[in-house]
């Protein structure tokens, strides 16, 4: 199936300028990558609202802190790795513990980033994220439900850790699409299995359902963008009607959705669940296309992978 | 010169700082734990700032004007009996409440947190980033047109983090002229002395280097400190002020002794302090 490309980031950095109209507590910070997380757009429209704190990711969590103490709403971008790794403590103690009202916009995640190689593919962001208390996390699809998480995060209290993808994404939604903090959403009904994933991985997901479902295999997919608070009864209804679960991520298998996914259906409804991401290694160059197929993430990997599984 | 604070006051500053001692150490004995020494020695800045200094309000949000208070972060959140003492004296909370100081339950954590307690801008315990979120402070009053001033206290070891450096690097960068620093130059870390463990060396030129204006008083002396902010508070740039002090100060055998960073005082050691702080 063919379907037209929007660049996440560009929109993000879009939404941004829209949610700077309307107010103006909104504040933007960014380390020397303004360019490539888009937070440039806020940055012409509004420069006294915009604040580069240079290369020093440390810095950029703590000023947000500071910044958010004054009444502001900062949105904070850097890539992934950074945001995520670097800044961990940052994140922890000074925005989490009390409980400051900054929203981390981490652009680069997962293995998509591609040429750039291991060292800027952030493969553990929402393991590091989801163990801090306070912290919500969550990891659009596509331009349209980017858009719409970070609309959320603006109204929503506290902090919030939203994973952007590098990569120009298939549209999957339109405007009729309503992002729901609480709710995961049912993207295709299925009884021999559910697939349940996010981000990234959705749209190979949905493709790979259909060549699962040529092979006479009727799957279920569940889109999971707000990893915490995870929508438990969505997955354990879910669960209950397929008794297989297999879980589809761009990030490593350690942490992430799926680690989510089995702490809720083990201490629910104990079906036999897979986890499909990056095993317990690190990245490499390569074009996005040839990494999504290396790490057996592609609409035909997963496929052939699913298969298997099932026998 | 119009701001110069008077000999009585003086006096009694001095007073309410002995006071202040006593009471970090009661706290920091009764719960058998936490930090005398750098208490000690950041205490008479803290007793000037909130006393003299600092436009604040003890009522919180029940002042019309609490929003444009001054700000200060203790970015060495150990010396948290320090903020506690001086808050109480302050009438954040009642003095009955310090010995709860590190008990179960209590609003007044190891470390100091915003949530449980007005007066504490926010939570630190984790050095290098109180300088930091200083200067997002100062930006944030800034593009508000508040004239509040941010205080940030560092610990001299502190400056060993590199994040301090990224911060002193942004408030120039953003002519943060609203913001105040203090680093409590005790010389001593958990470790041994500075110079040893890790030689932060000339902490003034480093932050001069660093396109601050720099203040070095005696961290001891009640108007060497007052009339250092009444110049920072002048100034068209960021200040930092190398307070130069006397780790455990006040009392003899915590002077300038490492071991009594996290140490609390025996029975018969809080008596000997006591009494020498009459």
């Amino acid at each position: 199936m063919i379907r037209e490309c929007t660049s996440v980031r560009s929109e993000y950095g879009k939404t941004l300028v829209e949610l700077g109209k309307e107010n103006k507590n909104i504040v933007v910070l960014d380390a020397d990558l303004s360019c490539s997380t888009q937070t440039k757009q806020f940055a012409k429209e509004f420069p006294e609202r915009f604040f580069n704190v240079g290369i020093a990711e440390q810095d950029l969590m703590t000023t947000a802190a500071g910044l958010a103490c004054t009444g502001k709403i900062p949105f904070v971008s850097t890539f992934a790795v950074f945001a995520s790794g670097r800044a961990w403590e940052q994140v922890r103690n000074t925005i989490c513990y009390s409980n400051l009202n900054v929203k981390i916009a981490a652009t680069h995640g997962g293995i998509t980033v591609g040429e750039d190689g291991a060292s800027h593919q952030a493969l553990e962001d929402v393991s590091l994220m989801r163990s801090i208390p306070n912290m919500t996390v969550i990891v659009p699809a596509d331009a349209e439900e980017t858009k719409q998480a970070i609309k959320f995060a603006a109204e929503h209290k506290g902090p919030v850790y939203i994973r952007i993808a590098r990569s120009n994404l298939p549209n999957i939604f339109d405007a009729n699409y309503k992002f729901n903090y609480k709710k995961a959403n049912v993207i295709k009904e299925g009884t021999d299995v559910t697939l349940i994933t996010n981000g990234e991985t959705l749209v190979e997901t949905i493709d790979c359902a259909t060549i699962l479902s040529d092979q006479g295999i009727n799957a279920e997919i569940i889109n999971v963008p707000v990893v915490k608070p995870i929508d438990s009864e969505t997955i354990i209804k879910s669960a209950q009607k397929t008794n297989r679960v297999i879980t589809i991520e761009n990030h490593s298998i350690i942490g992430g959705l799926g680690s989510c996914v089995c702490e809720v259906l083990s201490e629910n409804y104990p079906v036999k669940i897979n986890r499909i991401g990056t095993n317990d290694e690190f990245g490499q160059s390569g074009t996005a296309k040839e990494l999504m197929a290396h790490y057996g993430l592609n609409a035909e990997k997963l496929a052939e992978k699913i298969t298997g599984l099932l026998k | 010169m119009i701001n110069q604070i008077s000999e009585n006051e003086i006096s009694q500053v001095i007073e309410v700082s002995k006071k202040l001692r006593r009471n970090i150490l009661m706290m920091i004995h009764n719960s058998k734990s936490g930090h005398p020494g750098g208490s000690l020695s950041c205490i008479d800045i803290l007793n000037v700032l909130f006393t003299k200094c600092m436009k604040h309000y003890p009522e919180c949000e029940q002042n019309a004007d609490y929003e444009n208070r001054d700000r200060f972060i203790l970015s060495k959140g150990h010396a948290s009996a320090a903020l506690y003492s001086i808050l109480a004296h302050c009438g954040y909370l009642k003095e009955e409440e310090l010995l709860t100081f590190r008990k179960f339950g209590s609003r007044l954590q190891g470390h100091p947190c915003s949530k449980l307690l007005k007066g504490v801008e926010i939570s630190t315990g984790s050095l290098g980033q109180g300088l930091s979120i200083g200067c997002g402070m100062a930006l944030g009053l800034k593009l508000d047109k508040k004239d509040s001033k941010v205080y940030v206290l560092m610990g001299d070891g502190e400056t060993e983090e590199g994040s301090v450096w990224e911060a002193a690097m942004n408030a120039s960068h953003h002519k943060l002229n609203n913001i105040i620093a203090f680093v409590d130059r005790n010389k001593l870390q958990i470790d041994g002395s500075t110079e040893n463990v890790k030689s932060v060396g000339d902490i003034k030129s480093k932050f001069e280097a660093f396109g601050w204006n720099t203040i070095e008083i005696d961290g001891h002396n009640i108007s060497e400190i007052y009339n250092a902010v009444n110049e920072a508070k002048k100034a068209d740039k960021p200040v930092a002020i190398i307070a130069n002090t006397i780790k455990g100060k006040g009392v003899s055998f915590m002077e300038n002794n490492a071991g009594w960073h996290g140490k609390a005082p025996s029975d018969e050691e809080l008596q000997l302090a006591l009494n020498e702080l009459k």
